[in-house]
């Protein structure tokens, strides 16, 4: 009895989230047939690859990565130096990220060509803030362990 | 129990890190930029004046889409610089906490059943449209600053059709999502406040792991990462909007670094003379006339004739829908409207400007009346003092206040004055 009172309900869902919905496939159906109004597969490949690319591939891809260096430092007894991995892993690799075509050279030639500008030294100026991130990283590590060393050297014993 | 060992069990997700208030922070930040991105956006589209002329405008289908559309201005002249320098430096400095809001919703991607509901399968559909559009406006954005034209289409035809169907997902998204996340914002001031009365158990704590992991990290140090990467991100690219030192801080951005050259033609170029395909020849004093059309007929200039004529100074930066801008540069030229009275238009009238350029985008451009009558908007000779170098449009040049850099044209070939 009591089921099929709430059933209609949980089947269909709130009128206002659907009236609302509705509305907004409007709106993206309006602006989505001109944007396929082209290569319509290739863009429809770009719209839900980006999508399955981050979501089955980037996440699970650094989180194996953090997973297997939280583990690694586990292993060696340091899990709590796990902060001075990672952050400039991350933040190096997000710059990779968002930099990739003019760091990894791909568009080389037509950036020197159009703009009249030397296209060298995007690698190079990534691999030096890579050094300085990491570098700086070792520094407040090493600052932090002799601290903690001086601090506390009778509980060693 | 389901198998810890499927993404679709709640159990999967370790991370103590995940919960509604970390989501809750993040999407607060993306609303108020995603906001910004968007009206940004729309501005620039109107920059382009795509209602003026079959020429300027990349997307003829718009259709109700260009419902807003105005006449761009020339003042304040500054005006595209800050709008498309705030479009593309804030949409970088956006990317970390677009990826780490996606990371803390990730769970769901795989909640099962798929769908409870109608309503609820519709919301999963459209949250598709929702991430799908996201990345996909971020990373045409992001490829096309960097010239990496691998995206299928014409940049202008796919980041702003695209741009409509992700704001329509987002608008619902903020709907359904907004009064949860503020109120969890709520609790989450409470709980700093330390009134554990007002600590309730938060909403959408379908996101919080029954399974935590021992933490690596805390809630302040994850969003003083996030926060951090959006300053390098920031830190290395603002810089591209201003000349000399400053722009040597955009380490990694284009057109960040030394500029192109030294001397007064040596700030930064959007298209080389090369890469236009423009030929010398034509561009040389004996051959190079400037065709002047209007009420009375054709008017044949040369560049002798055009530096007789009362010449003006104008300070004007170029600035590109790229996201970069060069500071003021000093241009002296022939006023446009004077170039209009010539012809039998001492009232504002619009222009068709075409380029000696045979090929690409922009080759034509139209400006509007009222661009045309800005004293400041000029056909330049020189610059900073010096004649144009070739790179930047000798024999002459457009340069008009406000108006995106490539309705700048280079290289003029020819003035067509009155109703486009």
């Amino acid at each position: 009895m009591r089921r099929t009172l709430i059933r209609p309900r949980l089947v269909v869902g709130s009128p206002f989230q659907l009236l609302l919905l509705g509305c907004s496939f409007a709106l993206a159906g309006y602006a989505g047939v001109r944007l396929l109004a082209g290569d319509w597969f290739q863009v429809v490949l770009w719209f839900v690859g980006a999508a399955v690319l981050h979501d089955l591939v980037l996440v699970p891809l650094y989180a194996a990565a953090d997973r297997a260096l939280t583990g690694a430092l586990g292993a060696v007894r340091r899990r709590e130096w796990i902060g001075y991995v990672r952050v400039p892993a991350a933040l190096s690799g997000l710059l990779l990220l968002v930099w990739f075509p003019l760091i990894s050279g791909r568009v080389d030639e037509r950036y020197r060509l159009a703009t009249g500008l030397s296209a060298d030294g995007f690698l190079a100026r990534w691999l030096l803030i890579t050094a300085v991130l990491f570098g700086g990283s070792a520094l407040l590590l090493a600052l932090r362990v002799r601290r903690a060393t001086k601090q506390r050297p009778s509980t060693d014993h | 129990m389901r198998d810890l060992r499927l993404p679709s069990s709640p159990g999967f997700w370790r991370s103590p890190l995940r919960g509604p208030r970390f989501t809750a922070v993040l999407g607060i930040v993306l609303l108020v930029g995603i906001t910004v991105l968007f009206v940004t956006g729309l501005l620039s589209y109107a920059a382009y004046n795509p209602n003026l002329s079959p020429v300027n405008d990349q997307t003829p289908d718009k259709g109700i889409l260009g419902f807003y559309l105005f006449s761009w201005p020339t003042n304040p002249y500054w005006l595209y610089r800050l709008n498309q320098g705030v479009h593309v430096t804030l949409g970088i400095t956006l990317i970390p906490v677009l990826l780490a809001k996606l990371w803390s919703v990730v769970p769901r991607l795989f909640t099962l059943p798929p769908a409870r509901s109608l309503a609820h399968a519709l919301e999963r559909i459209s949250l598709l449209l929702l991430v799908g559009g996201a990345l996909f406006q971020f990373t045409t954005g992001v490829l096309n600053v960097q010239l990496d034209y691998v995206f299928p289409g014409s940049f202008y035809t796919l980041h702003f059709y695209g741009a409509w169907v992700f704001f329509a997902a987002f608008v619902a998204h903020v709907a359904l999502k907004l009064p949860t996340a503020l109120r969890n914002l709520r609790r989450l001031r409470a709980e700093k406040a330390e009134k554990p009365e007002n600590a309730e158990k938060p909403e959408d704590s379908d996101l919080v792991t029954p399974r935590p992991a021992e933490p690596t990290v805390s809630r302040r140090g994850a969003f003083g990462l996030v926060g951090g990467a959006s300053l390098l991100l920031f830190a290395t690219s603002v810089g591209r909007n201003f000349d000399g030192p400053l722009r040597q801080t955009a380490l990694l951005t284009p057109h960040g670094g030394p500029e192109p050259g030294s001397g007064p033609g040596g700030f930064q170029i959007n298209k080389t003379a090369a890469y236009a395909g423009i030929d010398t020849r034509e561009t040389t004093g004996d051959t190079w006339q400037l065709v002047v059309t209007g009420r009375t007929g054709d008017v044949r200039l040369s560049r002798e004739d055009l530096l007789r004529l009362p010449l003006h100074s104008a300070a004007l930066p170029i600035a590109c829908v790229e996201g970069w801008s060069t500071s003021d540069q000093w241009w002296r030229g022939v006023r446009l409207r004077d170039l209009a009275a010539l012809v039998g238009y001492d009232d504002p009238a619009d222009v068709l400007v075409e380029s000696l350029q045979r090929r690409g985008a922009f080759r034509r451009a139209a400006l509007r009346a009222n661009q045309v009558a800005d004293p400041r908007s000029l056909l330049a000779l020189d610059v900073n003092g010096e004649p144009l170098t070739l790179d930047h449009g000798y024999p002459a040049r457009i340069i008009v206040p406000a108006a995106p850099g490539v309705l700048n044209t280079k290289w003029v070939a020819r003035m067509t004055f009155g109703d486009l």
